[in-house]
């Protein structure tokens, strides 16, 4: 069941690779290649936070916070210090493994309800502070010129470019989740998520094994951030509030959140909808979010990604039936 | 002198903390009622008071009816909005677990939002004060009269509901299903009905906290996320599923809120009772009026 076959890796890749030649050669959607940016740069999240809530079912609210942490040390750091963006990005990645175990040790001792609005606490609070800490993160207006990413001279100034470096990363942490997944922590989560007590009872260590993956999830998400501020170059709490992180739950639950495949499917379907198929609904989109939500959680809890299986299932079944 | 000054501060901060903590007290009695029937915590409970305040408006206001037939009317359409929360985000799920009933509250409030923002857009929403707008003085502070009604549906909702919990046979049902939902079922008690009820009920408390602070802070669409967190914060701080407990915990808050928007930073105001709910979590999660064994006796 969690097992992901190469091929299925190799295809994966391929498509990546000729995506852009596809979009490109069709100038109505060249600006597909910015939705896709984005969609990777949110594939880095779900992918962390699916890890969370699908492999060991601990609900979080408030991944936001991690991505505006990310963002904001960036910003910060690159704009008014001049540090190199890459070390930044590092500094990124500790301050949100400090913050990750400050918050994570307590609230992963809660349960259900508990952490779900701990969390959402959490990043709200977060949320606040970006917009009143105006000296520093520029308050409610945002901070701009923040720089762009380049490595040893190569600069990654185009779309293009972009798209090439973002979904690289999305690759490699892909790789690394999936031989995590299948590693001693792995099969730890998922017993944790059968069953907590019976996972203790047999010796794993359900706390550190809980704080370990809260920690993967945030620092994937903290990277995201960093990513993003260097992407759009200007950066405002408006970005990391709770909307936002409510559309990260969204788009585990579309693709499934019990599958990394999904986490992606969801982030990519998410990032379409929001920047190109529900441009006419404007703000009113809030409104076809909570139907999908609505109608994904009753119909189809295991997300888009379950849907072929499903799909087959019908067809086997219902040729039992019809053709004997 | 400046004692003087000081002391009147702090008479005014405890009165605008008492107006903002009897909301979050109604919301949180709200979360309570779900909570103990079904033990859902209700993500949505903040749209129900939003919707309260906005009905209301578009009733007083835009339809000019009078302020107490608006008022009762505004309280069923939220009732009806309860039921329908129930029927159509709740009953369907099929695997309830916590993770999927609290997707779903969240789907259901995003509706609820996104409706509200459809029907009246953006704006803030002013209504009229129930007593006009002249402040009385006290003691060197000020109380708008505005405040005094909402203290007053407070007192109000607790005389009633615990009228309902301890006489009527609604409310008896209902505190059955929360002591034992298998023994209630038992003894002829149709749950669904009281899950159904606790959902409209629980709408309609909290459409009476819309109807009371719209006229103090206005009113816009969304402004449900916020007032339902503080008001979980509540829950929190007098212990989950007591009763007595939101009544103390949202006066608690509301309390910190104004004496840390007033003496520390007022910019900082929301993320006081956010933080006090951290802590908490952290600290005590059972509450002030809760413990360990308590906690899994569900009382009203």
């Amino acid at each position: 069941m969690f097992r992901i076959k190469k091929r299925s890796r190799i295809l994966f890749v391929c498509l990546l690779l000729i995506t852009p030649w596809i979009i490109q050669s069709f100038p109505g959607i060249a600006h597909y290649l910015d939705v896709l940016v984005f969609a990777g740069i949110y594939s880095l999240i779900t992918i962390g936070l699916s890890m969370l809530m699908g492999y060991a079912g601990q609900i979080s609210l408030g991944h936001a916070a991690f991505f505006g942490i990310g963002a904001y040390i960036s910003g910060i750091l690159t704009v008014q210090y001049h540090w190199n963006a890459w070390f930044c990005m590092a500094v990124g990645v500790v301050a949100t493994i400090i913050i990750a175990v400050l918050i994570g040790t307590p609230a992963l001792k809660l349960k259900g309800h508990y952490l779900a609005m701990a969390t959402l606490a959490f990043g709200i609070v977060i949320f606040i502070v970006f917009s009143e800490e105006g000296n520093v993160t520029g308050g409610p207006d945002g901070m701009g010129g923040i720089p762009g990413l380049s490595l040893f001279g190569f600069s990654f100034d185009t779309e293009l470019k972009y798209y090439y470096l973002v979904w690289s990363i999305v690759v490699a942490v892909f790789l690394f989740s999936v031989n995590l997944i299948h590693s001693r922590l792995g099969r730890a989560l998922r017993a944790i998520h059968t069953s907590e007590t019976g996972a203790y009872a047999m010796g794993v260590n359900v706390s550190f094994y809980k704080i370990q993956i809260f920690i993967y999830s945030a620092v994937l998400a903290s990277i995201a951030g960093s990513l993003y501020a260097h992407f759009i170059n200007f950066i405002s709490p408006g970005t990391f509030d709770l909307s936002f992180s409510i559309k990260l739950l969204l788009m585990i639950i579309i693709g499934g959140m019990h599958s990394i495949w999904g986490a992606i499917l969801g982030a990519v379907l998410i990032s379409f909808l929001s920047f190109e198929w529900l441009e006419m609904f404007k703000e009113f989109e809030i409104l076809v979010y909570g139907m999908i939500l609505l109608l994904v959680t009753i119909f189809l809890p295991d997300g888009m990604i379950s849907l072929p299986q499903k799909v087959t299932r019908f067809v086997s079944v219902s040729k039992k039936y019809f053709v004997g | 002198m400046d004692n003087t000054v000081l002391i009147s501060q702090l008479i005014q901060y405890l009165i605008t903390g008492m107006t903002v903590g009897s909301i979050y007290a109604m919301i949180a009695v709200g979360f309570n009622i779900i909570y103990n029937v079904t033990e859902i915590i209700n993500l949505a409970q903040g749209e129900f008071v939003v919707l309260g305040g906005l009905i209301m408006v578009f009733l007083q206001v835009t339809l000019a009816i009078p302020t107490i037939l608006a008022f009762f009317l505004t309280l069923l359409i939220v009732f009806l909005i309860g039921v329908l929360f129930d029927r159509l985000a709740i009953r369907p799920i099929r695997q309830p677990s916590v993770m999927t009933l609290i997707i779903a509250t969240i789907a259901a409030s995003m509706i609820l939002k996104g409706t509200a923002m459809f029907i009246w857009g953006k704006d803030p929403y002013d209504l009229p004060a129930f007593s006009g707008r002249n402040p009385i003085s006290f003691l060197g502070a000020v109380i708008l009269p505005q405040a005094l009604w909402i203290m007053g549906f407070l007192v109000v909702i607790v005389l009633v509901l615990t009228l309902f919990f301890e006489r009527n046979i609604i409310g008896k049902a209902m505190k059955a299903c929360a002591d034992n939902p298998e023994a209630a079922k038992l003894v002829g008690i149709n749950v669904n009905h009281m899950v159904l009820f606790s959902f409209a009920l629980s709408a309609a408390i909290g459409a009476v906290a819309g109807i009371g602070v719209t006229p103090l802070a206005l009113m816009e669409y969304d402004r449900g996320a916020m007032l339902a967190v503080k008001g979980f914060a509540a829950v929190i701080l007098g212990g989950l599923g007591s009763f007595p407990g939101a009544i103390l915990g949202g006066l608690i808050l509301g309390l910190i809120e104004s004496m840390g928007a007033g003496f520390i930073s007022s910019g900082y105001k929301d993320a006081f009772a956010l933080i006090v709910l951290l802590i908490l979590l952290f600290i005590k999660p059972s509450g002030l009026l809760g413990n360990a064994t308590v906690a899994k006796l569900k009382k009203f």
